[in-house]
C-alpha cells in the first residue's frame, strides 16, 4: 500500500501538508475561518521537533516567519482577509529579501470584518497586488481537500526553489469541508530544499546573478556573514539607490519567475478542446463551473472550464489556446469583478468577456451559470 | 592586567564592516558610541561572530547594525523584534541582539515590545532613544520630553512620555537597564551582563541626535548635549543582586531590575520534548 485514505477538513489537511513538506516553524494569530491550521500545527510541530508560536498580531506572525525562514526553517502562517491586509508590508520584505515561506489566506467576506463565518473570494486581487512596489508572488488556489494537500506541499517547494513568498488561498467552504483525501507516504512526497551556500565559498554574493536568477542562501552560522535588506540591493547585499543597479536588481526579481513559469504553472482543462462557451474560475466557484459545462454539454452547447490551479503568475497561454474558438468567456466569481480583469487583459478585445458575480455570503451554484449562459448565448 | 591594557586589546575596526566606511550618521551622532560600546561587548564576551545575529528596525538606529561584521538583518519598522523571536526560536544556537529606536520600539513596535517582554525569550534589545525621530527629519516620539519643540510639535510637545524601562519591567522582562552614551565603559559593562543574561534583557541606551534634535532645541553640540545627560548611577555590582525590585527613577542609570523567570525557548523545548517521550511510551 502505497497511500492512505483519509477524512480530513480542508484546513487540517492544510495543516499535514506543511508538517509533511517539512514547515518546522508556524506563527500566527487566530482567524476565522482559518485558525483550525494554527490549532492543528500547535498539536504537531512540537512532535517533530518544530516550533508553533502565537504571536500578539499578524504583523508579528509574518515577521516572525521571516526570522525562522532566514534562520533556516520551513516556516508558514495561516489568517483571513484582514490579517492578511496586516501581512502586506513585510510580505513585500519577503519578497525583496527573498525569503522563502509560505502563507494561507483563507478568503472570508470584506472589506473589513465582512462576514467572518462565509466564503468568498474577494482577496485575489491582495494577494498579487497587496504590497507596495512591483514584486514577484506565487499563488496556488487549490479547489478540494485533497489539492489543499497536494497544493500545500508544492507551495513550500516552490517557495523554497524560489525563494519566494508563496500564497496558498482558498475560500471559508473548502477550507471547512471534510472530504476523503489520498496521503502519500512520507519517501514518495517530492520535497524540494533551497540552496544552500556552504559557507567557505570564497567572495560570496547573497544576491549574486546566477543562471537561474535564483541565488544561493547562507545559513547563519555557516561561515557567511551577509547583511539583509529591504532596501534595494546589490548583488553583495547592501544598499544601493543607482538608478541602473536599482532596476536590474528588481527586475530579476520578476524575471526569476517570469522565467521558469513552464516549472510554476498549474492550470486545470476540462473540454476546452472545442469549447465555444469558455468559463474561467478558481476554488469552489470552479467546481460549481465544472457541473455546469456538463449540463451545458448535455443541451448542445460546446462549454468548457479553465481553472488556474496557479493563480499568479496567470496562466496566460494556457487561457489564451483555450479560448481561441470561444465566442463568450464567462468569469463567476464571488467577489464584485477581480479575475475578470485578468481575464480581460490576457484576452484582449477579440472575445467577449462577462462576469458573474455575488457577494450575499453564498456560492455560485452551477444553474445561475448555466442561465447565465443561456441568455448571453441567446442574445 | 589593569583597565587600560583591555581597552587596547578592543579595536573596534575589527568587528565593522571597513568597506561601508564612512558611515552614514551625522557628526556627533551617539548611535556611534552605541554601537561601539555593543562591539566592545561583544569582544569581551568572546562571541563568534558567525553564531552572532543582529536584528535592527527602520531608522538612523536600524542602519547601525550594518556596520557590523556579523549576521545582520535590516527588516521592517517597528518589527525588528518579531523578527528576532521567530530567528530565536528557529535558532537557539545564536546569540540575537535587537537594535531599535524608540520610535521603532515604543510607537509603532510597542506591542511587540510588551509582548517579547513578557514570553521572556532569551533576546536583547538595545532601545536606542535620542528622544526624537531621527531619520525622518526629527518629528516628536514617545520620549520626546515635554515642551520641546520637533517638527510636529511646533508650539512644544504637549504628551507625557514613556519611561521605557518601567514599561518593560512592568511587562515581564527579566532583566531591564538604561545607560548614556557619556558611560561608554559602563554602557559596554551593561550591555555584556544584558547578553549574558538568560531570557529577554531591555537596554535603554540615552544617545543624542545633535544634528535634528539638538539643533532645534538649542541644546548645544554634541560634547554639550552627551554630558548634559542627567543620570543617577546606580553603583556597580548594586545592580547584580538579582529579583532585586525595579528603581522607578526615569534617570537611574546601571542595571535597574533582574528577574529569575522561564527563558521561554527552553521552556516550549522541553514541553515538546515532554510530548514526544509521552507519544513514544
Ligand atoms: C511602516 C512605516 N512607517 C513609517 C516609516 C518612516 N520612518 C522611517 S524611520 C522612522 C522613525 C525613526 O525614529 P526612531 O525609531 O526613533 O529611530 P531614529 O531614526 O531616531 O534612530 C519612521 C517613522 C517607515 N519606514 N515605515
Ligand atoms: S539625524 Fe540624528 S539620529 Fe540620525 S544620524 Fe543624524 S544625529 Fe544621528
Amino acid at each position: 500500500m502505497s497511500s492512505s485514505l483519509q477524512s480530513l477538513q480542508g484546513n487540517k489537511a492544510c495543516a499535514l501538508a506543511a508538517v509533511a513538506a517539512g514547515c518546522r516553524f508556524f506563527a500566527g494569530y487566530p482567524i476565522t475561518p482559518s485558525s483550525e491550521i494554527a490549532e492543528k500545527l500547535s498539536r504537531e510541530l512540537p512532535r517533530v521537533d518544530g516550533v508553533f508560536i502565537q504571536m500578539e498580531d499578524e504583523i508579528a506572525s509574518i515577521a516572525a516567519v521571516i526570522g525562522a525562514s532566514l534562520g533556516g526553517a520551513k516556516a508558514m502562517t495561516a489568517t483571513s482577509g484582514p490579517g492578511f491586509s496586516l501581512m502586506q508590508e513585510n510580505l513585500g520584505f519577503a519578497a525583496m529579501t527573498e525569503v522563502p515561506c509560505v502563507i494561507v489566506n483563507v478568503m472570508r467576506g470584506g472589506p473589513s470584518t465582512g462576514m467572518p463565518t462565509k466564503p468568498a473570494q474577494g482577496d485575489l486581487m491582495q494577494a498579487r497586488w497587496g504590497t507596495h512596489g512591483d514584486h514577484p508572488i506565487i499563488v496556488v488556489a487549490p479547489a478540494s481537500v485533497q489539492e489543499v494537500y497536494t497544493e500545500t506541499i508544492r507551495a513550500f517547494n516552490l517557495a523554497e526553489e524560489f525563494r519566494v513568498p508563496v500564497i496558498v488561498t482558498y475560500d471559508q467552504i473548502i477550507a471547512h469541508l471534510v472530504e476523503s483525501v489520498e496521503l502519500p507516504r512520507r519517501g514518495e512526497i517530492k520535497i524540494v530544499d533551497r540552496k544552500w551556500a556552504d559557507g567557505t565559498e570564497h567572495d560570496f554574493k547573497p544576491y549574486a546573478e546566477t543562471d537561474d536568477l535564483i541565488p544561493l542562501m547562507a545559513r547563519p552560522g555557516d561561515g557567511h556573514r551577509l547583511h539583509v535588506t529591504g532596501l534595494t540591493h546589490l548583488p553583495d547585499g547592501f544598499p544601493t539607490q543607482k538608478p541602473d543597479l536599482a532596476s536590474k536588481a528588481l527586475t530579476r526579481l520578476l524575471d526569476k519567475i517570469e522565467r521558469h513559469r513552464a516549472r510554476i504553472d498549474k492550470v486545470e482543462l476540462i473540454e476546452t478542446a472545442d469549447a465555444e462557451v469558455v468559463i474561467v474560475a478558481v476554488g469552489i466557484a470552479a467546481r460549481a463551473a465544472r457541473r455546469a459545462v456538463e449540463t451545458l454539454r448535455s443541451e448542445g452547447i460546446k462549454a468548457g472550464l479553465v481553472r488556474p490551479v496557479t493563480l499568479w503568475p496567470f496562466p496566460e497561454e494556457a487561457l489564451r489556446t483555450a479560448a481561441a474558438n470561444a465566442r463568450l468567456v464567462l468569469v463567476p466569481e464571488m467577489n464584485l469583478g477581480q479575475l475578470v480583469l485578468e481575464v480581460e487583459r490576457v484576452l484582449g478585445r477579440g472575445v467577449r468577456v462577462a462576469g458573474l458575480n455575488r457577494v450575499d455570503g453564498e456560492p455560485i451554484p452551477p444553474a445561475a451559470m448555466v442561465s447565465k449562459i443561456r441568455e448571453l448565448v441567446a442574445q | 592586567m589593569n583597565e587600560i591594557a583591555r581597552i587596547t586589546d578592543f579595536d573596534v575596526k575589527d568587528y565593522l564592516r571597513l568597506h561601508l566606511m564612512p558611515h552614514f550618521m551625522c557628526p556627533g551622532c551617539g548611535h556611534g558610541i552605541a554601537l561601539r560600546s555593543l562591539l566592545w561587548a561583544v569582544h569581551d564576551l568572546g562571541i563568534d561572530r558567525n553564531r552572532l545575529a543582529i536584528v535592527s528596525g527602520i531608522g538612523c538606529s536600524g542602519r547601525v547594525g550594518a556596520y557590523i561584521d556579523a549576521n545582520t538583518y535590516h527588516t521592517t519598522h517597528g518589527r525588528p523584534l518579531a523578527f528576532a523571536t521567530g530567528l530565536k526560536l528557529a535558532r537557539p544556537d545564536l546569540t540575537v541582539v535587537v537594535i531599535a529606536g524608540d520610535g521603532d520600539c515604543l510607537a509603532i513596535g510597542g506591542n511587540h515590545l510588551i509582548h517579547a517582554c513578557r514570553r521572556n525569550l532569551d533576546l536583547t534589545c538595545l532601545m536606542l532613544n535620542n528622544e526624537i525621530y531621527g531619520m525622518t527629519g526629527g518629528q516628536v516620539s514617545p520620549t520626546t520630553a515635554a515642551t520641546r519643540v520637533t517638527s510636529t510639535t511646533p508650539s512644544g510637545n504637549a504628551e507625557p512620555t514613556f519611561d521605557a524601562c518601567k514599561l518593560a519591567d512592568a511587562a515581564g522582562a527579566s532583566f531591564v537597564g538604561r545607560e548614556v552614551t557619556r558611560q561608554a565603559p559602563a554602557l559596554k559593562n551593561l550591555i555584556k551582563s544584558a547578553i549574558e543574561h538568560d531570557g529577554f534583557s531591555f537596554v535603554e541606551v540615552m544617545t543624542d541626535c545633535t544634528e535634528i534634535y539638538g539643533r532645534k532645541n538649542d541644546l548645544g553640540e554634541s560634547p554639550e548635549m552627551i554630558l548634559s545627560q542627567k543620570c543617577d548611577m546606580v553603583p556597580d555590582g548594586l545592580g547584580n543582586a538579582p529579583d532585586q525590585p525595579f528603581r522607578p527613577n526615569p534617570m537611574a542609570t546601571g542595571i535597574l531590575a533582574r528577574h529569575a523567570r522561564p527563558e521561554y525557548g527552553r521552556t516550549y523545548r522541553d514541553r515538546a520534548a515532554d510530548l514526544r517521550a509521552e507519544k513514544g511510551r
